[in-house]
C-alpha cells in the first residue's frame, strides 16, 4: 500500500517497443498508418484510466544504427508526426492526457508553442509535450541548416561531442522557456468583446515575451490565447546529469529508468540534486519510473514470450530501460516496491501493443486498484490538476500594487 | 444520358481575423474553442462541400505600433485543428494555410502526409510565403526571405515536398507477418534536394499517403502568383467577383497550364465570396446592410481609413468628413504590420473615395461601408444558387470559397437553403462519390516520380 495513489502513463510507438512486436499475431502492422489504429489505441489507454499517453517521434527513420538508416527490412520503419496523432486522438477521448514527442532541435519554438497550446484546446485541457533533442547527424541533414558530428554512443563522448549534446539541451531548455512564456503571454481574461469601445481584446493583457537567448530570439505574444491548462504539461525522459538538469529547468514530470527498486534511490537523488544545482523553484519534478513490459498469465509464459520476441528479432533486445517480464500482479508488486523509494508514477512501454496494452488495462490496472494504489474512475479536472500541479497564473499578471 | 453539367466546387472558410468577421453579434462564438471548428466543418460536410479551409496567423497584427484590438484576435495552430477535425469528419477535405517561409520541407512534408494518412486522403495545403521582418521576429531565421524570392521559395517548397512524398514506393511497407518482411527494400524514403532555398538529403520517414500528393492551393493575383499556380497548384484562390474580370482571369490562368504540360482541368479557380441570404430580396438587402454596419464599427471605420491613408487618424470623427491631407505614400512609412498592404495606389484610391463621399454626402463610416468589402451574393436562396451556378457555367470560376461572417454558424443557412437548390440543378453532389479530396475535385491520382 502507498499513501498516495500512483499515476500511470502509457507509451505508444508503432506496434510496440520490442522491434519484433509487429510479428505478433495481435499486431496490426498493415494498419500502422491508419486513423482507426491510432483511435483504437487511444481508447484502449483511456479504458485503463491512464493519466496520460505518450507518442514517440523523430526527425528520421527508425534504425539499429545511431544515425542514419540501416539494412534491416524486418523491423517497423516509418512513423506519423506525433503531434498530429495526438490531436487526432483528442476528439476520440475525454479524459486521458495526450503527450506527443516534439523535437525542439529542428522545430521552431513558436510553432511548438502554438501547436501544443492548440492540442490543449482540442483536448479541452489534456495537452502536453515531451521535448526530445536530436543529436543525429543524419537528421540534421534532413533540415540542412547545420551539421552535427557523427556520434558513436558506444564510445565515451569526446569533449567536442559532449559540448554539442550539452548545447542542444541548453537550446531545448530555451525552447521550453519560449513556449512557457508564449502560453502565459495572453492573460486569461484578455478577450473582452467590449462592444461600446469596439475592442475585442484588452491589449494591456497581451504581452511581448521578448525572449533573447544564445540560439534564437522570439518576440511574441502567442498567436493562440492562453490554453485551458494555462501551462500544458512538459514531460522529459532523462538518464544522466545533463538531461536531469534540463528536466529540472524545463519540465513538470521527469521519467527515469532504474533497474530495480533498490536502484530507484540513486535516480531520485540525481534528479533532486539537479533541481538544487539549477536552482529550480516552485513545484518539484514529479518523478515517474519508466519501464518496458511483457505481460502474461504466468511468469513463465511472460518470460517465454520475451524470449520468443528476441528470437524473432535475431538478438537479445537492449534498450534504455528495465524490461519486465511477468504477470500483471507481479508487475503491480514491482511498481509498488519502486514507488516506495520516491516515485509518484510510472510510464509503461508495452513490448507488444496488441497484447501488452490490453494486459496493462485489464491486468495491471485492476491489480493496482485492488492494492488501493490507483483510481477507479477519472477524477474531474484538467491533466495538470489530476497530477496535483494546479493551474498556474500567468507570469505576466501584475500583482495588485 | 446527357453530359454531366460542370460541377460547382464549394469550400467553407473558417472566419478569420479581419473586420468582415462579426464578433459583436450575439450568435458569435469563440474562434478558438474546438466546438466552433467542429460546427463549421460538420455543417460543411452535411452540405457535401469539397473542403474546409483554415488560415494561419504567425504574429498578432499591429497598427500605430500597438496590437490591433478591434477585430477578432488570436487563432489556433492550423495543422493541430485540422488533424483533430479529421477525427470528427469522414469525407470533407481539410485545407490549411501554412507559411513556407518559417518552415522546412521535412517537417512540413511530414505534417501534411500525416494529416493525409489520418484523414484517409483529405489533406490540402494553401502555400503562402512572407518576406516581412515583423513576422520573422517570432522565428529563428528572422525576416530572411527577400521579397523577390517569395515565389521561388513557394515553388521550390512544393517541388521538394512532392519529392519527399514520392520517396516511398507505392507498395511499401508490405508489413508481411508471414514472411517477416516489413519492407521490400531497406532504407526507404531516400531523397536528395539541392536548390537555392533548400539543400537537404536523407530518408523521409512517412510512407506514401492516400492521396500521394496532398492538394496544393495557392492565392495570388500577380503575374508571379498566376505562374506559380500554373506550374504547381491544384487550386487557385482568386479575388474576382465581377463576371467579366473573373472570366479574363479564368482564361489567363487556364491558358498558362499548357506550358507546363498540364490540362485545363488540373487547376481549379476558386474566388473567395461572401453571401447574405433573405426571405425576399428586400429582406436580404436589409440584412446585408446590418451586417456591413456590424463589420464596420466607428472605430473600425477610422482604422480602415488609416490603412489607406497610412496616417494616424485617431483624432478624426467617424461620422465626419474625410481628412483634407492626402495619404502618406513614402515607401518607408507603414503604420500597419502583420498583414498585406491593401491598396496598390493609395492616392488614386483616395481621390475616388473623395469623389464618392462628395457625391453621396457620406461621412467616414458610411463611406468605408460603401467602399470596402461588400458582400458578393445578396438575395434569396434561389437567386444566390442561380447566380453562383451561372457564374460557374459561364467560366467565371470552377467554384467558390464561402466566407461566412459569423463564427461558427455563418454557413448554416447556406447549407440548409442554397445547397439543396444546387443539388436540384445537378451541379452539386447529393452524396460524396469519393473518399479523397483529389477525388471530390476531380483531380487525378499523381504518379510517383520515383
Amino acid at each position: 500500500m502507498t499513501d498516495q495513489p500512483l499515476h500511470l502513463a502509457v507509451a505508444l510507438d508503432g506496434t510496440g517497443f520490442h522491434p519484433a512486436s509487429w510479428r505478433d499475431p495481435s499486431a496490426r502492422p498493415a494498419e500502422l498508418f491508419t486513423p482507426r489504429y491510432w483511435g483504437d489505441l487511444a481508447r484502449a489507454a483511456e479504458r485503463g484510466l491512464a493519466d496520460f499517453l505518450t507518442i514517440e517521434d523523430s526527425f528520421g527513420i527508425q534504425s539499429a544504427r545511431y544515425s542514419g538508416p540501416d539494412e534491416r527490412t524486418d523491423q517497423v520503419r516509418g512513423r506519423l508526426d506525433a503531434l498530429s496523432i495526438a490531436s487526432f486522438m483528442a476528439p476520440l477521448t475525454q479524459h486521458i492526457g495526450l503527450v506527443p514527442t516534439v523535437v525542439p532541435t529542428h522545430t521552431e519554438p513558436f510553432h511548438i508553442g502554438s501547436g501544443i497550446s492548440t492540442l490543449d484546446y482540442v483536448s479541452r485541457g489534456r495537452g502536453g509535450w515531451r521535448p526530445q533533442i536530436s543529436t543525429r547527424a543524419a537528421e540534421a541533414a534532413h533540415v540542412g541548416r547545420r551539421t552535427f558530428p557523427e556520434i558513436d554512443p558506444r564510445l565515451p563522448a569526446t569533449p567536442e561531442v559532449a559540448a554539442v549534446v550539452s548545447g542542444l539541451f541548453d537550446e531545448a531548455a530555451d525552447a521550453v522557456e519560449v513556449t512557457r512564456r508564449l502560453w502565459d503571454s495572453w492573460e486569461d481574461d484578455a478577450v473582452i468583446r467590449d462592444e461600446p469601445t469596439g475592442r475585442f481584446v484588452d491589449r494591456d493583457k497581451l504581452h511581448y515575451i521578448d525572449f533573447e537567448g544564445r540560439f534564437f530570439s522570439v518576440k511574441g505574444p502567442s498567436i493562440v490565447p492562453r490554453p485551458p491548462q494555462g501551462q500544458p504539461l512538459v514531460v522529459a525522459l532523462a538518464h544522466s546529469r545533463v538531461p536531469f538538469e534540463f528536466a529540472a529547468r524545463a519540465a513538470d514530470v521527469v521519467m527515469v529508468t532504474p533497474k530495480d527498486a533498490a536502484d530507484v534511490d540513486r535516480w531520485v537523488h540525481g534528479v533532486r540534486q539537479a533541481e538544487h544545482d539549477v536552482g529550480r523553484t516552485g513545484t518539484p519534478l514529479l518523478i515517474f519510473g519508466d519501464l518496458q513490459v511483457v505481460l502474461a498469465a504466468t511468469h513463465d509464459e511472460a518470460v517465454r514470450r520475451r524470449e520468443a520476441l528476441d528470437e524473432a528479432d535475431g538478438a537479445r533486445f537492449k534498450t534504455d530501460c528495465q524490461q519486465f517480464a511477468g504477470t500483471p500482479d507481479e508487475l503491480a508488486e514491482e511498481l509498488l516496491a519502486w514507488a516506495a523509494h520516491g516515485l509518484v508514477g510510472f510510464r509503461v512501454r508495452p513490448a507488444v501493443i496488441g497484447r501488452d496494452l490490453d494486459a496493462i488495462v485489464d491486468g495491471l490496472v485492476p491489480a493496482l486498484q485492488r492494492a488501493g494504489a490507483f483510481r477507479r474512475a477519472y477524477e474531474p479536472g484538467l491533466l495538470r490538476e489530476r497530477l496535483g500541479l494546479g493551474r498556474p497564473q500567468s507570469r505576466y499578471v501584475r500583482s495588485p500594487s | 444520358m446527357s453530359e454531366r453539367r460542370k460541377q460547382v466546387i464549394l469550400a467553407a472558410y473558417f472566419p478569420g481575423v479581419n473586420n468582415t468577421t462579426v464578433w459583436t453579434d450575439p450568435r458569435s462564438k469563440s474562434q478558438i474553442e474546438f466546438d466552433s471548428f467542429v460546427h463549421l466543418a460538420q455543417t460543411a460536410e452535411r452540405g457535401k462541400l469539397d473542403f474546409f479551409f483554415l488560415a494561419e496567423g504567425l504574429r498578432l497584427r499591429e497598427q500605430r505600433g500597438v496590437i490591433h484590438d478591434l477585430d477578432t484576435v488570436g487563432r489556433p495552430d492550423t495543422m493541430t485543428v485540422l488533424t483533430a477535425l479529421a477525427a470528427v469528419t469522414t469525407h470533407l477535405g481539410l485545407a490549411g494555410t501554412l507559411n513556407a517561409t518559417f518552415r522546412e520541407p521535412y517537417e512540413l512534408a511530414r505534417q501534411l502526409a500525416s494529416l493525409d494518412h489520418l484523414s484517409g486522403g483529405r489533406a490540402a495545403w494553401n502555400v503562402v510565403t512572407s518576406s516581412d521582418a515583423f513576422t520573422g521576429e517570432n522565428f529563428r531565421r528572422g525576416g530572411f526571405l527577400r521579397y523577390e524570392e517569395r515565389y521561388e521559395r513557394a515553388e521550390e517548397m512544393v517541388r521538394t515536398l512532392r519529392a519527399l512524398w514520392d520517396s516511398w514506393d507505392l507498395d511499401e511497407p508490405v508489413a508481411d507477418q508471414a514472411s517477416g518482411a516489413f519492407l521490400r527494400a531497406a532504407r526507404p524514403g531516400a531523397f536528395r534536394h539541392q536548390g537555392p532555398q533548400f539543400d537537404i538529403t536523407g530518408h523521409f520517414n512517412v510512407p506514401r499517403s492516400p492521396q500521394g500528393h496532398p492538394v496544393i492551393l495557392q492565392a495570388g493575383d500577380s503575374d508571379g502568383g498566376r505562374e506559380l499556380a500554373a506550374s504547381v497548384a491544384d487550386c487557385i484562390f482568386s479575388r474576382h467577383s465581377q463576371l467579366s474580370d473573373a472570366q479574363r482571369f479564368y482564361e489567363d490562368a487556364k491558358g498558362r497550364l499548357a506550358r507546363y504540360g498540364r490540362h485545363r482541368n488540373e487547376l481549379k479557380i476558386l474566388p473567395a465570396v461572401s453571401f447574405v441570404l433573405g426571405g425576399s430580396t428586400a429582406d436580404a438587402t436589409e440584412k446585408a446592410h446590418v451586417v456591413r454596419r456590424q463589420q464596420v464599427s466607428p472605430q473600425t471605420a477610422i482604422l480602415l481609413l488609416e490603412q489607406l491613408w497610412n496616417r494616424d487618424l485617431s483624432g478624426y470623427d467617424p461620422e465626419g468628413p474625410l481628412p483634407v491631407v492626402d495619404p502618406d505614400v513614402s515607401p518607408e512609412a507603414s503604420i500597419i504590420q502583420g498583414r498585406t498592404r491593401m491598396h496598390a495606389d493609395p492616392l488614386k484610391t483616395a481621390a475616388k473615395w473623395r469623389e464618392v463621399a462628395e457625391a453621396k454626402k457620406l461621412g467616414i463610416r458610411d463611406l468605408v461601408i460603401e467602399m470596402t468589402g461588400r458582400q458578393t451574393f445578396i438575395g434569396t436562396a434561389a437567386f444566390v444558387a442561380e447566380a453562383m451556378n451561372d457564374f460557374v457555367q459561364r467560366d467565371g470560376c470552377d467554384g467558390f470559397v464561402l466566407a461566412p461572417h459569423l463564427t461558427p454558424t455563418g454557413l448554416d443557412d447556406f447549407v440548409d437553403d442554397v445547397v439543396p437548390l444546387l443539388q436540384e440543378r445537378g451541379v452539386l453532389r447529393h452524396e460524396y462519390e469519393t473518399t479523397t479530396l483529389r477525388g471530390h475535385l476531380g483531380l487525378g491520382v499523381p504518379v510517383s516520380a520515383s
